[in-house]
């Protein structure tokens, strides 16, 4: 019950939390352009704040667009259309657009009422929620860290015989692993990267790990030795795992931005906690089969988990926003 | 100073067979999984840890007195991540289609139970002859596991060996599935221990 007050208190941060991912997710970054979207497979919509002219709607050589990582990739336009109200302008690309990525689209000179507005290059993206619940979903199911990324297997095999084990391990690991992310994306896009340290990435965030498996544990003994008494021993179980040293390493190969590292990091704790939890469930069953001599305990472990990862396969087409 | 009492042959055979990395101590088992569809990454990754492994030993050896003990662990895994990276920086300069091919687990070799846990047992004691001799044969140990999975999953998924046809045809597509590793590794695991209990009833019979 003591836990439940606890969790109350801090109501507020989340919805702060949540203002913020909503508020940062709606800009386009100029007043003339109300918003821009992302339509079918190969359009994107702009909408205007007023009319725009036919004529310049509609002549294709006004707009030029690149996907973000790539600005020397002109995009083929094949077609612009001005919807009735003369407000709607629909873009169509000549080959389907890579949806996960940004768009930089350039409108020069646009015509308002007989009135030039100037050139405008906007961002087009998915609403930004959306990128991240596909960052969190992605780590936690479609690229399911244990089952199709076989990484941090030798504590998963270790820790997957109990299920309350199972909860332990991934509960903490989940903590863990948060904490590590963000120190590494803090340190990674404000030390590493602008004195050109990347070649220390591997050092640091072992480091970074470690450190972050101390700390946790001086705060847990601390603030709650209920918890430290029921978890602790899972605690030097981290540092054994390669999953924590591989959410640092990704998010700083794929340039995560803050929000996105936290979604990573706890979508990658999150598809280990149902990982460890799912196979704890089956491993469980397995001690009252009868399995023959030479498979039990691992190999008949490998199996199953084997079984996991062609079920796993079923989430890969798998996408919300 | 050595507490050890075995030759060097000895200690190198065990890294191989009696305490094989992937077989025996069931260690390291993600890239074992991952990225053991061809002799080639086998070989290559095998390579790495090798390195990594025969150099980390001979490093904690030769400062292994001046390790104050509570600070040990920190040590060895600074050190292992020293020569990760280089050999991660070498491999991504010299092979950037195979590097790119093992994906991050030449970077994950830092978190690999078993250089860490060579290091506390045996290189931190023994002088700096035997702990190179005794990651040789870790070393080797890994690779040789690592390329017998490969040899079976690229023989059986695709009929190559090394890219060289072998068998002319395709025989089971299914070896070569990235989510294959799993059972491969099971049913081999299996299929050892079955000829080690059969091995053992006929000494007894």
């Amino acid at each position: 019950m003591k836990g439940m007050n606890g969790l109350r208190r801090y109501h507020w941060m989340v919805g702060i939390l949540l203002l913020a991912l909503l508020l940062t997710g709606c800009k386009t970054g100029h007043e003339f352009i109300k918003g821009t979207e992302f339509k079918d497979d190969d359009k994107i919509v702009v909408v205007f704040a007023g009319p725009v002219e036919e004529t310049w709607a509609t002549n294709v050589s006004n707009f030029s667009a690149y996907e973000k990582p790539d600005p020397d990739i002109k995009l083929q336009i094949t077609e612009a259309t001005l919807g009735p109200d003369q407000t709607t302008l629909t873009v169509t690309f000549g080959a389907p657009l890579n949806q996960g990525e940004a768009h930089i689209l350039t409108m020069t000179n646009i015509i308002s009422e007989g009135q030039d507005m100037g050139s405008v290059t906007v961002t087009v993206q998915k609403l930004y929620f959306g990128v991240l619940m596909t960052v969190l979903l992605g780590a936690a199911l479609i690229q399911n860290f244990v089952f199709t990324k076989y990484l941090g297997l030798c504590v998963f095999f270790g820790t997957s015989q109990r299920r309350d084990t199972a909860i332990g391990m991934g509960v903490v690991f989940t903590i863990v692993i948060v904490f590590a992310a963000m120190m590494a994306w803090a340190l990674y896009q404000f030390v590493l990267k602008p004195y050109q340290l990347t070649f220390l990435n591997i050092v640091v965030f072992i480091g970074l790990v470690s450190l972050s498996v101390q700390g946790v544990d001086t705060i847990l003994r601390k603030v709650n030795p209920t918890l430290f008494k029921a978890f602790g021993v899972y605690l030097v179980l981290v540092i054994a795992n390669c999953i924590a040293i591989a959410v640092p390493l990704m998010l700083a190969d794929n340039e995560y931005n803050g929000w996105e590292s936290l979604m990573l990091a706890l979508g990658a704790g999150v598809g280990f906690l149902l990982a460890l939890f799912l196979m704890a469930c089956v491993r469980e069953r397995l001690e009252l089969a009868n399995v023959p001599p030479s498979f039990r305990g691992l190999p008949i472990a490998f199996v199953t988990a084997g079984l996991f990862a062609l079920a796993f396969l079923g989430f890969s087409g798998l996408s919300i926003y | 100073m050595s507490t050890t009492t075995k030759s060097y042959g000895q200690l190198f055979m065990d890294g191989i067979l009696k305490e094989n990395p992937i077989f025996k101590l069931a260690l390291s088992m993600c890239p074992a999984v991952g990225i053991s569809t061809s002799v080639m990454n086998g070989i290559l990754l095998g390579t790495a840890v090798l390195f990594v492994q025969v150099f980390s030993s001979c490093t904690i050896s030769l400062v292994r007195n001046y390790i104050h003990p509570k600070i040990r662990i920190p040590t060895y895994t600074l050190t292992i991540a020293t020569w990760v990276t280089v050999i991660d920086l070498v491999l991504a300069a010299y092979v950037p289609v195979a590097y790119k091919a093992m994906g991050m687990f030449v970077r994950l070799i830092v978190a690999f139970a078993i250089i860490t846990m060579r290091l506390e047992m045996f290189a931190c004691k023994e002088p700096l002859g035997k702990s190179f001799v005794d990651g040789v044969g870790m070393g080797l140990g890994f690779m040789v596991g690592m390329v017998t999975l490969g040899v079976v999953r690229e023989l059986l998924g695709s009929g190559e060996l090394l890219g060289y046809d072998i068998l002319g045809f395709q025989p089971l597509l299914f070896f070569i599935l990235p989510s294959a590793g799993f059972f491969v590794v099971g049913l081999m695991m299996g299929f050892f221990n079955w000829i080690e209990v059969k091995y053992n009833r006929r000494k007894e019979g």
